[in-house]
C-alpha cells in the first residue's frame, strides 16, 4: 500500500454525526460542555478533545435552500507543515501515509497549530504543570496499523465515510463526481487530491469548494520547511547554529505568519 | 411497514412524508441513497422544514402542518384526473369497482361531510356506508368503473375540489413544486414502477392522523405500489421495538397479534366475541380468529382453559365503555380516579401532551412506580420547575432496571423483522431486568390471594406462569411462538403434533385447545430452522446471508412475521395471470407446471390458488372483500377529506366544516390556568410543530445523560425563518419566550432559511418548531415542548395533536 487515505462523501452525509461520537469512543475523549447558538454545529470548533466534527451551512441561490454538510478534521496532508515544523518528532508520516503522533514525544510548543494550513491541531497547557500537549486525528492510528476501519469510518451509517488505498480512494472519488455530474449536480467536484501532495482526507463536494468554506489552493508558508530542511540538518553539526537557527525560525515565525483562517 | 427496510433500495421513488428518516432512522438513509444512486429514483421530502433528510433530497416541497390530506389528495386528483393510476392493479386488487349505497354522499355533495352526521353526539350514523350487495352478499361491481354509484367514480368526485390551485392555497407549497411532486410520483403508476412512502409522526399525530394514513393508502393502490418490491407504506416507527410492543398488544385496544380487546357491552362471552369477530372478518383470513383468540387463552390460563368454561374468557377483563387512550387515562389520574401508576420505560412528564397538566395529574397519584435507567423527569416530577415537592403527596417508587444490552429477548424492527438478541452485559448495581421485577411482583400478588376461594381471584390463582427462577426468558418465548397442548392425531392415527413440540406456522393453530400461541402472528419465530448453511437454531436467531434473487430479502436472517413474508400483499407482485409486473424484482409468480406460487418471498396469498380461478386475483386476504380498500370507514367518514387542525390560523378553504367534526376533544378544567385549552389566532398567531433530532432519543433519558450527546445538542431550542426573526426583533442564537394557550417556555432561537413563511389563502403564515427532547433532568437540559401542545386527539387514535399547533413568540428580555 502506498499511502492510505480517507474519502468522505458530503452527497451522502446527513450529518447524523456518528463519526463524532465513534471517534470520542474510541479515543477516549471526553465531551465537552457546549451551548446552542443558533446552529445544529457543535462543539463549535476543533478542541484538544474533539479532532473531528461536521460543519453545517445554510447557503441559498435563487430561493433554493441547501444544507451543506462537511466532516472536518487533520487532512493528513503528504507536504504537512505540522511535520516540518515539529521539533520533537511528535508528528511524523507514518509508512502508510497519515500523519501520526506520538503524545509522549509531544513538548507542547505549538508550532504545528500555527503553521497548519487547515488550523487543525489543537495544543493545549497544563495550568498546574505547565507542560503543553497537542492533539489531532491520527486517523485512529491503532486502529489502522492493526487492520481495522477508522472508527468514524465504521460507524458512518450511510457509508458516506470510506477507507483506504490513496490511489484507490481518488479513483472511486473521480468516479462519485462524474456520477452526481450526470445527476445534476454540475458543480461536483473531488477536492484534495492535487495539492500539498495530496492529502488523506479526501472531499467529494457537490459544490464549489468556497460553498463549504474550503480554500481552493491550501498552502503552507516556505518558512514552515526551514526547520526540517535546514535548520535541523545543520543542528546536528553545530548546536550553537541550531539554537541560532530556532530562534531565527520562531522570530519570523512570530513577525510575519499568520496562520490561514479557512473556518 | 408493508415492505421493509432493505426493500428501499429496490425503489423508483422514494417519497417522504411526515417522517424524516435522515434524522429520525439515520441507517436507513443507506438503503434511500442506494435507490437514489444506482436506480436514479427521485427522492421526494415534503415537509415543513428543509431537514436532513431535504438535505438530500432531489426534489423538496413545503407544507403548512397540518394540511397533508389536501397535499395527498391533490395527488390523488392529479392522478385521476390525467388517467395515471395502474389500470390492471385498480380493477383487480381494489375495491374501485365496487358499488356503493345509493344514499350514500360525501363532502362534495354535502360540504364537508359525509351522510349521516349527528352534530349533537359529534359522530356518524354509518347506514349509508357500504356496498351494494347481492343475496349472498357479494359486492355489486361495475367493471367498467363507469358506474355513478361505484366506489371509483365517488373517490374522482370526492377529490375533484383538490385542484392544484386548491393544493396551493391551503397548504402553502406553491403550485409549481406541487405539480412537480405529483407528476415524479405518479410515473411510478406505471406497471413494472413501484414508489414507497416513507411516514411517521408527521402523519399520525395529528385531529386526521388515521384519515393521513389513509390518503396515503388510497394513493399507493391507485398507483399499484403495495405489495410490490421497492413500494409500500412504510410506517418508520419512532423506537426500536415499538412494532414488537404493539404486537403484543402495548395499546388498550387490542390484545395479542392485533385482536380487538373485548368490550363488556358486546362481547360479554367468548361465543359474543368471536361470532362478532367473524363476521367482521367477511372473507378474509380473520375467519380464522377463534383459534388465534382460543391459543390465546390457553397460553394465558394453561390447563384451566377449558371447552366447558370458555378456555378461561371470563378471566379476560373486558373494557367498560369508555375509551382508555393516553390523554383519557391521564384525565382520569387528574380527576382522582385512577389513584397507582406503574410506568415502565417511559416519561410522560415529558413525553405527554399538554405535560403540565400531566406532571399535574401525577401529584395527585398515591403511589406511582417507575423502572427505569435513569432518574428521568417522571421520577422526579415532584421537581419541576414551579413545583413545591412538599405539596406533592405521590409516593414514588423507582425501580432501578437493566438496559437493552443487559438483557436477552426480541427486538421488532418496522420492517416486521424478529431478531434476538443475547444479553452482553451484567446490569450495573441493583438494576434488574424486567422480567426478573415482573416475575417477582406476580410471584407476591399470586401469594397474597393463595387459598383464596373467592371466584374473582381465580384469573390470578389459574394464571400459567412458570418460567423458572429466576425467570427464562426463552421460555416466554417459547410461549409466545406457541405449543402443542396435546398429542393430536389425523384420521389415520398418524401423529400431527406431539404435546409440549412448539408450533412452526399459525396455520395450524386450533380452536378446542389443542394449541396455545401468545400472539398468533408470531407463531413460529421461536421454532427451529435452517440458517441457510444446514444449522437449525430458534428462527429469530439466525443469522443467514443468503439473499436468492438479491432483492435484500435475506429469508434466513432471523424471521418475519407473518409466516416469513417480507412484503405484505406480495400477490399483487404480479398481475392477474401470475406474471410479474417487473421481471427484475419478482416477489412471486405461478408457475403453471408446478401449479403453486414461487418466487422470492413467501406468498402472501394461498400457495397453490390458481390465479385464473376465481378469486385468483382477491390479493388482500386481510380485507373483508379480500380487495385493496379505496373505500374504508373510519371514524370521520370513508375518504380522508381535509379538515384544519383544531389550533389553525386560517377558515378552512374547502368546507365550512372547520376542524374534524368526530375529533376527540376533552374539556377538563378549561377555564384555569392550568387544564384543557384551546388558543386562537388573535392571540396565537404561529402554527408550531414538534419534532425529534438525530442527536437525542424520545423524551432523551437515554441521551441526555450522555457526554457526547449532550455537546452535540446541549439546549431546548425553537427553529424560525429569518422573516420572522426580522419581525419580532429576534437575532440568532437570542433567547426567546414561545407561548401558547397551555404554558410558555423559554428557550434559545435558531435563525434560519431551512424555514419560509407560507401564503395561505392569501395570507402569509408563519411556521416555527421544536425539538420536544428537553426536560431539567441530565446534562443537556430545557423546557419540555410538550408545555406548550394540545390536549387534543384523532378521531380513531386518540393520539394526541403534536405535529400542528398555534404559538406566539416573543424576544426574552
Amino acid at each position: 500500500m502506498s499511502k492510505v487515505a480517507m474519502l468522505y462523501d458530503a452527497s451522502k452525509c446527513t450529518a447524523c454525526r456518528g463519526c463524532q461520537v465513534a471517534c470520542k469512543q474510541w479515543n477516549d475523549l471526553p465531551g465537552i460542555t457546549t451551548s446552542n447558538r443558533g446552529s445544529y454545529e457543535n462543539p463549535a470548533d476543533l478542541t484538544p478533545a474533539t479532532y473531528t466534527r461536521i460543519r453545517f451551512r445554510e447557503v441559498e441561490e435563487g430561493g433554493q435552500v441547501k444544507w451543506l454538510f462537511l466532516n472536518w478534521g487533520c487532512l493528513h496532508c503528504t507536504e504537512a507543515a505540522c511535520v516540518k515544523v515539529c521539533p520533537t518528532g511528535a508528528l511524523k508520516h507514518h509508512p502508510m501515509g497519515f500523519v501520526s503522533f506520538e503524545r509522549d514525544l509531544c513538548n507542547g510548543c505549538g508550532y504545528c497549530t500555527q503553521f497548519c494550513p487547515f488550523h487543525i491541531p489543537r495544543t493545549e497547557t497544563d495550568v498546574l504543570t505547565g507542560k503543553g500537549k497537542s492533539s489531532k486525528c491520527t486517523m485512529c492510528q491503532d486502529r489502522i496499523t492493526n487492520g481495522e476501519l477508522p472508527a468514524c469510518v465504521k460507524t458512518c451509517p450511510p457509508k458516506a465515510l470510506d477507507y483506504g488505498d490513496f490511489d484507490a480512494m481518488v479513483a472511486k472519488g473521480q468516479a462519485r463526481v462524474e456520477a452526481l455530474k450526470a445527476r445534476g449536480f454540475p458543480n461536483a467536484n473531488l477536492w484534495g487530491d492535487k495539492f500539498l501532495g495530496g492529502l488523506g482526507r479526501l472531499y467529494v463536494l457537490t459544490e464549489a469548494p468556497e460553498k463549504y468554506g474550503l480554500p481552493t489552493k491550501p498552502s503552507y508558508p516556505w518558512v514552515a520547511s526551514i526547520w526540517q530542511d535546514w535548520v535541523q540538518p545543520l543542528a546536528e553539526a553545530s548546536f550553537v547554529v541550531g539554537i541560532l537557527g530556532t530562534a531565527l525560525a520562531w522570530l519570523i515565525v512570530r513577525r510575519n505568519i499568520r496562520m490561514e483562517e479557512v473556518e | 411497514m408493508t415492505n421493509h427496510w432493505i426493500d428501499l433500495k429496490n425503489s423508483d421513488c422514494i417519497f417522504i412524508i411526515g417522517g424524516n428518516p435522515a434524522e429520525n432512522h439515520p441507517a436507513s438513509f443507506y438503503w434511500i441513497l442506494k435507490a437514489v444512486e444506482e436506480n436514479n429514483a427521485p427522492l421526494i421530502v415534503v415537509d415543513p422544514r428543509f431537514n436532513r433528510s431535504a438535505a438530500k433530497a432531489t426534489l423538496y416541497a413545503p407544507i403548512r402542518p397540518g394540511t397533508d390530506i389536501l397535499f395527498l389528495g391533490g395527488m390523488i386528483h392529479y392522478i385521476l384526473e390525467n388517467e395515471l393510476y395502474h389500470k390492471e392493479y385498480v380493477l383487480h386488487f381494489t375495491d374501485a369497482s365496487f358499488l356503493l349505497d345509493p344514499n350514500f354522499q360525501g363532502p362534495a355533495e354535502l360540504d364537508g361531510l359525509f351522510s349521516g352526521y349527528n352534530a349533537e353526539k359529534r359522530t356518524y350514523d354509518r347506514a349509508t356506508w357500504k356496498y351494494q350487495t347481492d343475496a349472498n352478499g357479494e359486492p355489486l361491481r361495475d367493471p367498467t368503473l363507469q358506474d355513478p354509484n361505484c366506489v371509483f367514480q365517488h373517490l374522482k368526485r370526492h377529490y375533484a375540489r383538490y385542484t392544484p390551485e386548491m393544493v396551493s392555497k391551503v397548504t402553502g407549497c406553491p403550485q409549481d413544486l406541487f405539480l412537480k411532486v405529483a407528476q415524479t410520483f405518479a410515473e411510478t403508476g406505471k406497471p413494472g414502477k413501484a414508489g414507497t412512502i416513507l411516514y411517521a409522526m408527521g402523519q399520525t399525530q395529528h385531529t386526521v392522523g388515521s384519515q393521513n394514513v389513509r390518503a396515503m393508502a388510497i394513493l399507493q393502490l391507485l398507483l399499484g405500489n403495495i405489495g410490490v418490491a421497492g413500494g409500500g407504506v412504510n410506517a418508520l416507527r419512532g423506537e426500536s421495538n415499538v412494532q414488537g410492543s404493539t404486537d403484543m398488544g402495548l395499546l388498550f385496544h387490542t390484545l395479542t397479534g392485533y385482536l380487538p380487546t373485548p368490550t363488556a357491552k358486546d362481547h360479554p362471552t367468548l361465543k359474543a366475541y368471536l361470532e362478532a369477530r367473524v363476521k367482521a372478518a367477511g372473507k378474509s383470513y380473520w375467519q380464522n380468529t377463534p383459534k388465534f383468540m382460543v391459543s390465546l387463552l390457553k397460553a394465558w390460563w394453561g390447563d384451566a382453559a377449558k371447552p366447558e368454561n370458555d378456555f378461561c374468557y371470563d378471566y379476560l377483563p373486558k373494557l367498560p365503555s369508555g375509551d382508555f387512550s393516553w390523554i383519557s387515562l391521564f384525565h382520569a389520574i387528574y380527576e382522582g380516579k385512577i389513584k397507582g401508576l406503574w410506568i415502565m420505560g417511559q416519561n410522560p412528564a415529558v413525553s405527554g401532551p399538554n405535560v403540565r397538566m400531566e406532571r399535574a395529574a401525577l401529584a395527585r397519584l398515591d403511589w406511582m412506580v417507575v423502572q427505569e435507567l435513569f432518574d428521568t423527569e417522571t421520577c422526579s416530577f415532584w421537581q419541576a420547575p414551579g413545583v413545591n415537592p412538599k405539596d406533592v403527596k405521590t409516593e414514588v417508587f423507582v425501580l432501578p432496571a437493566a438496559d437493552a444490552m443487559e438483557k436477552a429477548g426480541s427486538i421488532v424492527t418496522s420492517g416486521r423483522l424478529i431478531q434476538w438478541r443475547p444479553k452482553v452485559a451484567e446490569p450495573p448495581g441493583e438494576a434488574k431486568e424486567d422480567i426478573w421485577i415482573l416475575d417477582r411482583i406476580y410471584r407476591a400478588v399470586r401469594e397474597l390471594y393463595q387459598g383464596s376461594t373467592d371466584p374473582k381471584d381465580r384469573p390470578i390463582l389459574d394464571l400459567n406462569w412458570d418460567y423458572g427462577d429466576p425467570p427464562d426468558v426463552e421460555r416466554v418465548a417459547r410461549e409466545i411462538n406457541g405449543y402443542w397442548t396435546q398429542d393430536v392425531l389425523d384420521d389415520k392415527g398418524n401423529v400431527i403434533g406431539r404435546k409440549g413440540d412448539l408450533l412452526d406456522t399459525f396455520a395450524k393453530l386450533r380452536d378446542d385447545g389443542a394449541t396455545a400461541s401468545g400472539a398468533w402472528i408470531y407463531c413460529g419465530y421461536f421454532y427451529d430452522r435452517d440458517d441457510g448453511t444446514g444449522h437449525f437454531m430458534p428462527s429469530c436467531k439466525r443469522r443467514g446471508t443468503k439473499d436468492p434473487g438479491g432483492l435484500g430479502i435475506y429469508p434466513y436472517w432471523g424471521w418475519v412475521w407473518p409466516a416469513n413474508r417480507h412484503i405484505l400483499y406480495n400477490r399483487c407482485s404480479a398481475d392477474a395471470s401470475g406474471k410479474p409486473w417487473n421481471p427484475d424484482r419478482v416477489l412471486i409468480r405461478w408457475d403453471p407446471e408446478q401449479k403453486k406460487w414461487v418466487g422470492n418471498d413467501v406468498p402472501d396469498f394461498s400457495p397453490t390458488k390458481d390465479p385464473t380461478e376465481p378469486g385468483g386475483d382477491d390479493a388482500f386476504i386481510m380485507a373483508p372483500f379480500l380487495k385493496g380498500r379505496l373505500f374504508s370507514p373510519l371514524n370521520e367518514g370513508l375518504f380522508p377529506e381535509h379538515y384544519e387542525p383544531l389550533e389553525s390560523p386560517v377558515k378552512n378553504l374547502l368546507s365550512s366544516v372547520q376542524s374534524n367534526p368526530v375529533a376527540k376533544i376533552w374539556n377538563v378544567d378549561a377555564d384555569k390556568p392550568i387544564g384543557d385549552l384551546v388558543g386562537d389566532r388573535e392571540r396565537f398567531p404561529y402554527v408550531a410543530t414538534t419534532y425529534r433530532v438525530v442527536e437525542h432519543w424520545q423524551a432523551g433519558a437515554m441521551s441526555r445523560w450522555l457526554p457526547w450527546l449532550a455537546e452535540l445538542q446541549p439546549e431546548m431550542f425553537v427553529e424560525i425563518s429569518t422573516e420572522l426573526a426580522n419581525e419580532k426583533g429576534i437575532k440568532n442564537g437570542e433567547r426567546v419566550v414561545v407561548r401558547s394557550a397551555r404554558g410558555e417556555i423559554q428557550c434559545v432561537a435558531l435563525v434560519t432559511n431551512r424555514i419560509k413563511p407560507m401564503v395561505v389563502g392569501g395570507e402569509t403564515i408563519h411556521v416555527v418548531g421544536m425539538v420536544w427532547h428537553y426536560g431539567w433532568k441530565g446534562l443537556a437540559t430545557g423546557p419540555s415542548a410538550n408545555e406548550l401542545t394540545p390536549h387534543v386527539g384523532d378521531a380513531n387514535t386518540m393520539i394526541p395533536e403534536y405535529k400542528a399547533f398555534l404559538v406566539d413568540i416573543r424576544k426574552a428580555v
